[in-house]
């Protein structure tokens, strides 16, 4: 068990690390430099050479890497260019409403997909069945942008139920703020969890233990819940993890639209302004969300269960 | 089988499966009796509808499957006309299942030890007792250290401690009818010779009925007291252990032991095989089921369906014209 947490944690920082280090190579591609940006067309030679050296430009680009892991290690992202202060400030500012987005998404997916998934491969061919087979797939196949879009213009726009942009404050607006993005970025993952949960339940149902279970007269609910779903929901569960990579891009689109503060709008705005600092800052911060959240979904499926426990 | 009176009784069972090529009639006037205390063995090939049977016996059958006629007393009642909660009343107390395969027989993710707690939840003894009736049972079954083993998981044992695992579960409600479905077929040898004398061992100790399904006439003759014989979802011969061994009176009975590998007594290279193939059970041809296959068909066969016709020896019956006294006095 140890053994598995410390092979982890060195799998994460090398995926940490090569992203940043993938991410500074397609920066330094991206034609312009970001001393000429930050200083406007007329900036003269001298006060751009200058601006790159305090940047940490002039550098060759293997010490700068080295200078900003070196610098991450003491928890110091840098310093945004244009208003100078602490990187590691601005991000953590913005990830509670990105990491509430996302979270949000999920939950409400998983809280409907999973149900339906589960109830379409034990009514199996019925009415309900099939809608939600139609539904998993429509939803699937339109991208989340698209459906912040229309949310925005039905809900926001068209009926008011709904605030069109920014994240409210205090519990009951922000909550209201979150409905319309969470729905957007969710609805996709609720035909998904459904789809796969249907398919591994139709398995497991098919199993000799859920007939054997059957055969001892346990009640169906047990059974369904117990003995088929428990095993059932472990494909989910990997998706999940796996998923929240596209979770977050999804929240890139919903904050942009939406106007919501995180992340995402974060990113897009840096990346836009060449603010390189925080593009690696918001970089770092994301790849280490998903690092941890392939981790807790290994972890979940290891709760479950036991065969995969004994083999971490 | 006058010596005890039944347990069981199925009378003129047929079922069917509704598949995408039409209704496949798996099972047609299936008529036998489990008497009390007593071993009954179920032979025959693959596909003959054994498994079937046995699993209509609990009504257990897959969603595409219909009982379309037919009584199944068991105790005074009709398991057919049970409602789902009286249903489940019997199942796992009255009457349980071992399953064919032990490998897949178990819930993966739970202890052996919760498994057969939850066994037992319409039971009102305490915890500790169900606990110690559990490893009572496992340690009845031959699974050594029971009661530390009670922690572990499916996974860590082999195939032959899950079956007897298996069986553990299905005795430990002290049913009054076995139902066990190939439960050695997918063992090795020596393993099914112990699962056998277990078994034995424990119905005599248990004193409780066994429905035994399997396609091993070695096992059967060891184990079981009367013998079914199946042939394409009919029963074509069926009467007391010895009677069937000795003088198997129906024709596929007959073949079916000239193909057993273990009563050829020459050197072969190639081993006997009954010609042929099994009918198609979506239009079940009319006559006699085995005519395509029988070496000793004549007109009669073809025209009529046999009847179960009394045979030499005790409660022995077998569905061949060969056996009319009017075919006899001809």
């Amino acid at each position: 068990m140890l053994f598995y947490f410390i092979r982890r944690l060195g799998l994460s920082v090398i995926v940490v690390v090569l992203a940043v280090t993938i991410l500074n190579v397609m920066l330094h591609l991206v034609p312009g430099d970001p001393a000429v940006m930050i200083l406007g067309p007329r900036a003269t030679p001298e006060l751009i050479a200058k601006t790159r050296e305090a940047m940490g430009l002039d550098r060759s680009f293997p010490m700068q890497m080295a200078i900003f892991f070196g610098n991450v290690l003491r928890g110091d992202l840098g310093r945004d260019v244009f208003t100078d202060r602490s990187v590691t400030t601005i991000v953590m500012e913005q990830l509670p409403y990105t990491l509430m987005l996302i979270t949000a998404s999920i939950a409400w997916a998983a809280a409907l997909g999973i149900p339906l998934g589960c109830y379409s491969a034990l009514h199996r061919n019925t009415w309900l069945d099939k809608i939600t087979g139609v539904l998993s797939v429509s939803t699937i196949s339109i991208p989340s942008f698209v459906m912040a879009l229309y949310a925005l213009l039905a809900f926001a726009v068209g009926l008011k139920w709904f605030p069109a942009v920014g994240a409210g404050e205090g519990f009951a607006d922000s909550f209201h703020h979150l409905v319309l993005p969470a729905f957007a970025v969710g609805i996709s993952w609720v035909g998904y969890l459904a789809r796969i949960v249907r398919a591994s339940m139709l398995e497991v149902l098919g199993e000799t233990h859920v007939r054997m279970a059957r055969a001892f007269g346990l009640r169906e609910r047990k059974i369904v819940v117990a003995y088929a779903l428990r095993i059932a929901v472990l494909p989910a569960v990997t998706l999940i993890g796996a998923g929240v990579a596209y979770l977050l891009s999804a929240a890139v689109f919903a904050e942009v639209i939406f106007a919501r503060p995180g992340i995402g709008a974060l990113i897009v705005k840096a990346v836009d302004s060449r603010n390189y600092p925080i593009v690696l800052g918001c970089v770092l911060v994301t790849t280490g969300i998903i690092v941890v959240a392939t981790l807790i979904s290994d972890l979940v499926n290891a709760w479950l269960d036991p065969r995969v426990r004994e083999n971490l | 089988m006058p010596q005890a009176e039944p347990l069981l009784t199925v009378s003129d069972l047929s079922l069917d499966f509704g598949t995408p090529r039409g209704r496949l009639h798996a099972l047609r006037n299936v008529h036998f009796a489990v008497p009390k205390g007593r071993i009954v063995g179920i032979v025959g090939e693959s596909g003959c509808g054994k498994s079937t049977l046995a699993h209509s016996l609990m009504r257990l059958v897959p969603g595409n499957a219909d009982i379309v006629a037919g009584t199944i007393d068991f105790e005074g009642e009709n398991i057919l006309e049970l409602g789902e909660r009286r249903l489940r009343e019997l199942r796992g107390q009255r009457i349980s299942m071992v399953f064919q395969d032990p490998m897949t027989a178990l819930n993966p993710v739970t202890t052996i030890g919760r498994q057969m707690y939850e066994i037992q939840y319409r039971s009102k003894r305490s915890s500790a007792e169900k606990r110690t009736a559990a490893i009572e049972m496992l340690e009845r079954v031959g699974i050594p250290d029971a009661a530390s083993r009670l922690d572990a998981y499916p996974h860590h044992f082999s195939g032959g401690m899950r079956q007897r695992l298996c069986i553990a579960m299905a005795l430990l409600t002290r049913p009054a009818l076995l139902v066990a479905d190939e439960p050695t077929t997918a063992l090795d040898a020596t393993l099914e010779v112990q699962i056998i004398n277990m078994l034995k061992d424990l119905q005599s100790d248990l004193g409780c009925s066994v429905v035994f399904v399997s396609h091993h006439l070695g096992t059967v003759a060891e184990l079981c007291d009367d013998v079914v014989v199946m042939y394409a979802g009919e029963v074509v011969e069926k009467g007391p252990v010895r009677e069937i061994f000795h003088r198997p009176s129906h024709p596929y009975t007959q073949a079916l032991f000239e193909c057993d590998p273990g009563r050829i007594k020459e050197k072969t290279r190639e081993l006997p095989t009954i010609p042929g193939e099994l009918p198609d059970l979506r239009n079940v041809p009319g006559g006699c089921i085995f005519k395509a296959r029988c070496p000793k068909a004549f007109g009669r066969c073809e025209r009529e369906h046999p009847e179960p016709y009394v045979a030499e020896g005790e409660d022995h019956v077998a569905r061949c014209f060969l056996l009319d006294e009017e075919e006899v006095a001809a």
